[in-house]
């Protein structure tokens, strides 16, 4: 993983499973266990479904995707998005142990991000929102042959 | 995502396999909210099948739970595997909602 690799797709929920698709391959060639990268894929699929919903109300745009190397033997998984200043960490955690009725719908999404990343970071960058999702490496990682 | 369903006695046993994500999420929650349409009242969800669950899918599970109460009717669940136990623990649905380890256990109870 010397390089960055990415994709980048319309922020429509028609791509989320092929942003899924690319997250899982990814994934599993840098050596994750099986645990690990549905918890990933879990992750990234909260914050894009956020972005799908909530980016762009009155204009269509892009979402992008990219895995880079990250400080201290993390992989880091960027998302970034061109939508209106959003973040995430802001929004406050669920009452998970409300009951039934009193159960609120919202932020359980951004709260499994929290609970399951090794670290997340968000930063506006221009006209950019960028959120970072840190997950510490695999322990045996094995450069892939060929 | 595939969803089966089979009456037990009362019981609809519904089985559903695959993934529930922001995509299937909403057939998944039609899918039950028609049988609860139906009259059904009793529900088992069985997930021995179930690989992914994400939060689209504990909303439309929410969803279900609140108007199956208003009916007085009764919503429990068995055959958690992996990922969507940890998803039911994390998310607190493991101690709002009734879980049994499997579909016969939980026959057991009904």
């Amino acid at each position: 993983m010397d390089t960055s690799t990415g994709i980048v797709v319309p922020a429509q929920l028609v791509y989320l499973q092929k942003m899924l698709d690319f997250v899982t391959s990814f994934t599993k060639k840098a050596g994750f266990d099986l645990k690990r990268i549905r918890e990933i894929e879990l992750c990234v699929e909260e914050v894009l479904v956020n972005i799908f919903n909530y980016a762009y109300p009155a204009t269509t745009g892009d979402v992008a995707l990219v895995f880079q190397p990250g400080p201290e033997d993390t992989l880091e998984i960027r998302i970034q998005d061109t939508g209106i200043p959003f973040n995430i960490l802001s929004v406050n955690d669920p009452d998970i142990n409300a009951g039934i009725d009193e159960r609120q719908i919202g932020g359980l999404g951004i709260f499994f991000v929290r609970q399951l990343m090794d670290r997340v970071e968000y930063r506006r960058d221009h006209d950019r929102n960028i959120l970072s999702l840190f997950v510490k490496m695999p322990p045996q990682r094995e450069l892939s042959g060929g | 995502m595939e969803i089966n369903k089979k009456k037990e006695k009362d019981v609809l046993i519904v089985s559903v396999s695959g993934r529930i994500d922001a995509v299937t999420a909403p057939d998944f929650e039609k899918n039950l909210m028609e049988s609860i349409g139906a009259g059904e009242k009793t529900f088992l969800l069985a997930m021995d099948h179930l690989e992914y669950i994400s939060s689209a899918g504990l909303r439309s599970i929410l969803a279900i739970a609140k108007v199956l109460k208003t009916k007085e009717g009764k919503l429990v669940f068995a055959g958690l595997q992996g990922p969507v136990k940890d998803v039911f623990k994390i998310s607190g649905f493991g101690s709002i909602f009734t879980i049994f380890d499997t579909e016969a256990e939980a026959l057991k109870q009904l």
